[in-house]
């Protein structure tokens, strides 16, 4: 009994310890760039990208064949937590040889790991983080926004329920970053349009799984629309009680300020029927989205990408191009100089088509505001979205004046 | 209309009602945890992972073999319930004899284990369950609009607690219980089996976290860290009672709920961490909790 025990609990020991052993591939660092995924691979966050954001990236490394070097990518879970988040960022540019985070979902983390990159002179890619200040007055020479932002998302479906006639608001907010910045620009949006804002709540994330109450102070208010400023599995419960509630029937409408198709997958078309949602990025859209789409779903384990997935292969596809244009050992040096390379180079892939990079960092792509189909529309497994509407990838985002980008304000 | 500290009537109403119905899952996990403790003294942390289990168990039954809402309620608990036997035949039934420490460990081990699988297996946004259709609907209090099926979960929740607390307070089997808490030895003397009564409660306490997980699968996702979020606030419920006192889980379980449906109306940002400052103010007036016996 005793010597069991013992054992079991050096053996538990040597496996908590693992990962602080020093990787062993350090020696052959002159000739491999390593991409580092760092998402959420456990909580409310996972399933918007986790480990299907890594898959997309090694998809991406994959398709770029061999350019003369190797390309490693590892990934890591930062739980949500921006100290979590910060050590492993630390960690992986100081010691493991990684030259560029990429994914970076949850604002608090996206923001504290934005610091780190810029101190250690280090490419950021961040495509899974939404505050819009990311772009503004937390701007870095060495960060790239590859993805939606709270204003695109605030343009896009709050300004299409302003126009549709929903000009009192309610906002129902995860109490950190990314709520506040999704609530801040929406409220801008609503009251530019002559709607109001008629008041707000802001709950614990993550720890609220019952959001009825919320709702019944949200009913109360008379407002036209409950904007949702959250995400993930919040969002998820607060439609399905609202469902429950009857809000909905009652001329209330929802706004899902940041919605993805694994939400609309986890809640069913049953309830999520009707919401209004933007994506940058549908499987169906087109005939290059599909195309890639084929290729990376067998790897997928029956999930389809969204848009935050794909952005991680767009980045990565795009990055390794400007590495094997400017070569390994400078594009180790600087991270300033590898960003400046990308944002000086056009993008195109086949998630997104097309697209630039502004000195600010915010990669343009258009934004889709994309209506989820009745149970009766959808003809094939996955077939959810039809598109109301395209806002143009110049108008998509916040004008670089705006922001107060210290980068461009000279 | 009037008001009552600057919050509508009606409002305030609707949200005690919500907070009624809160408390009612916290009744009934804070239940078979003090279940399983008071009887057989191990911290059961893999709880909130066998209410996920639960709620799985009740999709499952749906989407593999066709079987609805009442059926899970029935079938849930009992294959969840021997999940928690074959735990403690093979696992838990070794660390009687030890510090609380080693069982608090062992089975926090055996719910982040659970957890994991189950997020390998079916991703963390979760699946659709639907309410059943005999509970669907609603009814207009003229002060809210109550769903049907939020009004069933306090019914169902208070006829559980109210069956647990019966059996072991007022029946036989409860006296035996109870007696083999204080000295198995003994009560083993009298020919009762002991060691396959307690594997049975363990079973029973674990069945009641999977009633909860069913009769939650409708109206929240359906994800395997469902529990985690509730397992934190059913221990500070448990604390806040008294350890192992079921009289003291079923009161504090619902006033809590409450309590925590008022803070969500006057200052949400504390909604989370109301619970623990109550906890913390119990602890230092009564450390043995509201319930408890010191």
């Amino acid at each position: 009994m005793q010597t069991t025990r013992r054992t079991l609990m050096t053996a538990s020991l040597g496996t908590a310890l693992a990962p602080m052993l020093p990787r062993l591939s350090r020696a052959q660092a002159a000739n491999t760039i390593r991409i580092g995924v760092l998402n959420d691979q456990s909580g409310p966050y996972r399933d918007i990208s986790g480990p299907y954001g890594v898959t997309c990236t090694q998809q991406a490394v994959q398709e770029s064949g061999n350019k003369g070097f190797t390309v490693e990518v590892v990934s890591a879970d930062h739980q949500n937590k921006p100290d979590v988040g910060a050590n492993i960022a630390r960690q992986w540019y100081d010691r493991d040889g990684v030259d560029m985070i990429l994914d970076v979902p949850t604002s608090s983390v996206g923001l504290a790991v934005n610091q780190v990159a810029k101190e250690k002179n280090k490419a950021y890619i961040n495509c899974g983080a939404a505050t819009s200040d990311l772009t503004g007055p937390q701007c870095t020479p060495v960060t790239i926004c590859w993805m939606y932002d709270t204003y695109m998302l605030a343009k896009s479906t709050g300004g299409a329920m302003v126009k549709a006639g929903g000009d009192s608001w309610f906002f129902i907010t995860a109490d950190y970053a990314f709520g506040h910045a999704l609530e801040r620009d929406t409220t801008t949006f609503v009251k530019a349009q002559g709607g109001k804002v008629l008041g707000s709540v802001k709950y614990p994330f993550p720890s609220t799984s019952d959001f009825s109450s919320f709702l019944l102070q949200a009913q109360a208010s008379r407002a036209k629309v409950i904007g949702m400023a959250n995400a993930g599995a919040d969002t998820i419960n607060c439609i399905k009680q609202a469902a429950e509630f009857g809000i909905t029937k009652r001329d209330v409408k929802l706004a899902a300020l940041l919605m993805f198709l694994s939400d609309v997958h986890a809640l069913g078309l049953e309830t999520a029927q009707g919401l209004v949602l933007t994506e940058s990025f549908y499987w169906d859209l087109n005939d290059r989205t599909r195309a890639f789409t084929q290729r990376v779903l067998p790897k997928l384990n029956g999930t389809y990408p969204n848009m935050n997935s794909a952005a991680n292969y767009s980045a990565t596809l795009h990055f390794l191009k400007v590495v094997a244009d400017m070569g390994v050992p400078a594009a180790k040096a600087s991270g300033v100089a590898i960003i400046d390379r990308m944002k000086a180079m056009p993008t195109d892939d086949d998630a997104f088509g097309p697209g630039t990079i502004r000195a600010d960092g915010r990669k343009l792509c258009p934004a889709y505001l994309f209506q989820v189909k009745t149970p009766a529309e959808s003809r094939a497994p996955w077939d959810y979205y039809k598109l109301l509407q395209t806002t143009p990838a110049d108008e998509a985002f916040r004008p670089m004046s705006e922001g107060g980008c210290p980068l461009v304000r000279s | 209309m009037f008001d009552i500290l600057g919050i509508p009537a009606p409002l305030l109403f609707g949200q005690l009602l919500l907070g009624l119905i809160n408390g009612a899952f916290y009744a009934m996990l804070s239940l078979g945890l003090a279940v399983i403790f008071g009887l057989l003294n191990i911290i059961n942390f893999a709880h909130g992972a066998q209410f996920m289990m639960g709620a799985f168990a009740a999709w499952m039954l749906l989407e593999w073999l066709g079987l609805g809402y009442w059926w899970a309620l029935l079938l849930a608990p009992i294959i969840v319930g021997f999940t928690g036997v074959v735990l403690e035949r093979t696992m838990i039934r070794q660390l009687y004899k030890l510090d609380h420490l080693y069982g608090l460990l062992l089975t926090f081990g055996l719910g982040l284990i659970i957890e994991g699988v189950f997020r390998n297996e079916f991703g963390s946004s979760g699946l659709p369950y639907r309410i059943p259709p005999e509970l669907s609907g609603a009814w207009d209090l003229g002060f809210m609009f109550l769903p049907v099926y939020r009004g069933w979960v306090v019914v169902a929740a208070l006829i559980l607690c109210l069956a647990t607390w019966l059996l072991i307070e007022k029946t036989r089997l409860g006296a035996y219980l109870r007696a083999a808490t204080e000295n198995a030895a003994l009560v083993q003397a009298f020919g009762v089996n002991v060691p396959r009564m307690v594997t049975l409660t363990y079973g029973a306490g674990v069945a009641l976290a999977a009633i909860g997980g069913v009769l939650a699968a409708p109206i929240y996702s359906v994800n395997p860290q469902m529990g985690t979020n509730l397992i934190i606030v059913v221990f500070a419920v448990v604390v806040i009672g008294g350890m192992g006192s079921i009289l003291g889980s079923i009161v504090t379980g619902f006033g809590l709920g409450i309590i925590e449906g008022l803070t969500k109306v006057f200052w949400p940002e504390a909604s989370a961490t109301v619970i623990f400052v109550i906890m913390a103010i119990v602890l230092l007036a009564r450390p043995a909790g509201l319930f408890g016996r010191a």
